[in-house]
């Protein structure tokens, strides 16, 4: 079986061999395989060592100290521990948090959860293009506001949201300010200092690093208390109790590291596929970029193909590795809460597809996908009873359809 | 979603594409579905005098097993009376192609299809 081309690296994406090699440094007896935290016996120190390593990696992605990364499982949790932690802390402050809509599940989810126990949230609704603006964040923000939680990248339309003019609304309110960066680290530069960030989501997977590993970026100054959420033998200064994985922790920091050396030429380059990948498919009709042209990491491009349903274009792309804004390939049959929330139509939701270049994607690959999507787009209009009416004119929102 | 083999050959070969001439009064035309909820199909008969169909063609906007469930009808009831058409039962398509649960609605929308069709082709023909 021949692999279809990847173009899902905002999913996952794979471990850069450099950082596997060095994982494996920390696995077996003759490697740093010690408890990190035994301080009795040079097992422990070299492991310790290790990881402090990797904590400086991680934390200068970011110009942060490496005193203010705290290691967790991945970004999911570090979403969880930076609101639930953050928000429980400042109770008696209030219990208003600002949100978009647009935010991962893992954002999204823990949101809801404090709901049920009782706070109140705002979820704010994105601009056309998928940008959460500064203006709306001010006009949220409340008295008893004590939690913003914006995300710098979005995961299915890559827009990058002005992270710094956010930072500064919240700072000059004095709320606190989390962001789930995932999707950028390594994609677009960050500043913890520049962008008044007080808490900060990694996960190591999105960056060539291995799953199972993300860290949270705390600040010191001013200090940003949180509440743990797992509770054990103290570790990461009482913010995340559990042995620490040091191969994992490893990986992201060599990942951090390498990504940090190769964000301005991977720009450039996966910028230069993009731009190939949508001049190769534009000049079809009735073909839509979704999300903004201009304030996005190049890296993820989500496009509307009209009057083609998403699953059976994955379907036709199975030569593509890639994601549709329609959830049809789960068990419901709602379209992407992202796409909506543009105020995308259910069709042009249903019809979209995300591409997203990585590290490993060439220039043939970009040709083959456009080839392959400019066929399979073609088929699948033929077959579709919606390209012939709007062919024939008719105003499709005209229609009077029988819902089922 | 991993589908069976009938539904991607059905889906890679659709059978019966197209549109007949709707203004014929021997054509009886079903559209059901809605964009909005991922699918539409079209389906269209010609029949003779008798009630037998003698062509089907259909264009289907939605998901691979939307697409096998109307390219499979087509086949099935060209050549059945309209009164046969109308008994064929979702059940009978989702088994033919062994459709996963969550893709029995496109079954059931085949079956709309084709009675919405015979409908259409009895108020041409006022029978």
């Amino acid at each position: 079986m021949t692999m279809p081309i990847y173009l899902d690296y905002a999913s996952t994406t794979p471990v850069d061999p450099v950082v596997a090699d060095k994982m494996m440094e920390c696995l077996t007896t003759s490697g740093k395989f010690g408890n990190p935290a035994s301080r009795s016996h040079v097992f422990g120190w070299e492991a310790e060592s290790a990881v402090e390593e990797a904590r400086a990696d991680v934390a200068s992605i970011m110009g942060a100290d490496p005193r203010e990364i705290v290691w967790t499982s991945g970004a999911t949790e570090a979403n969880n521990l930076a609101i639930k932690g953050c928000a429980h802390f400042n109770v008696r402050r209030g219990k208003h948090i600002v949100t978009s809509r647009i935010e991962h599940k893992a954002v999204l989810d823990t949101c809801r959860q404090l709901e049920r126990e009782g706070f109140e949230l705002t979820y704010l609704d994105p601009d056309a293009s998928g940008l959460i603006q500064p203006e709306m964040v001010s006009e949220a923000i409340r008295q008893d506001t004590t939690v913003v939680s914006i995300m710098h990248v979005n995961n299915e339309l890559g827009t990058r949201n002005d992270i710094a003019s956010i930072g500064k609304v919240c700072r000059d309110r004095k709320i606190f300010f989390h962001v789930d960066a995932a999707q950028s680290a390594g994609k677009t530069p960050i500043d913890v200092e520049e962008m008044n960030v007080d808490m900060m989501s990694f996960s190591a997977h999105k960056l060539y690093g291995p799953k199972g590993i993300g860290a949270l970026y705390v600040r010191r100054k001013p200090r940003v208390r949180i509440e743990a959420q797992i509770h054990g033998g103290g570790h990461e200064r009482g913010m995340r109790s559990g042995t620490l994985a040091t191969h994992q922790i490893v990986g992201m920091g060599e990942a951090f590291r390498l990504g940090r050396e190769m964000l301005g030429s991977e720009t450039d380059r996966i910028t230069r596929l993009r731009h190939r990948l949508w001049t190769g498919v534009a000049d079809m009709e009735e073909v839509y970029l979704n999300g903004s042209a201009q304030q996005s990491v190049p890296g993820i491009i989500n496009i509307s193909f009209a009057f083609v349903e998403g699953e059976s274009l994955i379907m036709a792309l199975r030569d593509l590795a890639v994601s549709s804004g329609s959830a049809c390939t789960s068990a419901s049959l709602e379209p992407s809460y992202v796409l909506r929330a543009l105020g995308l139509n259910d069709e042009m939701a249903h019809s979209s597809i995300r591409f997203s270049i990585g590290r490993y994607t060439t220039e043939e690959q970009i040709d083959d996908t456009i080839k392959k999507v400019r066929r399979a787009v073609g088929k699948l209009r033929e077959l579709s009873p919606l390209w012939d009416m709007f062919k024939d004119g008719i105003d499709l929102n005209q229609v009077e359809w029988s819902a089922h | 979603m991993a589908y069976s083999d009938k539904v991607i050959d059905h889906y890679e070969n659709p059978r019966n594409v197209g549109k007949l001439d709707d203004t014929s009064k021997f054509v009886g035309t079903g559209m059901v579905g809605a964009p909005a909820c991922g699918d539409v199909m079209r389906l269209q008969i010609q029949v003779d005098s008798d009630g037998v169909i003698e062509d089907a063609k259909f264009k289907t906007y939605g998901c691979g097993s939307a697409i096998a469930s109307s390219s499979l009808l087509t086949e099935w009831v060209k050549g059945k009376n309209i009164n046969d058409a109308e008994q064929i039962k979702n059940t009978e398509i989702a088994q033919e192609l062994a459709l996963p649960p969550v893709k029995i609605h496109c079954s059931v929308l085949a079956e709309d299809a084709i009675k919405a069709a015979v409908r259409d082709v009895r108020g041409k023909q006022g029978i």
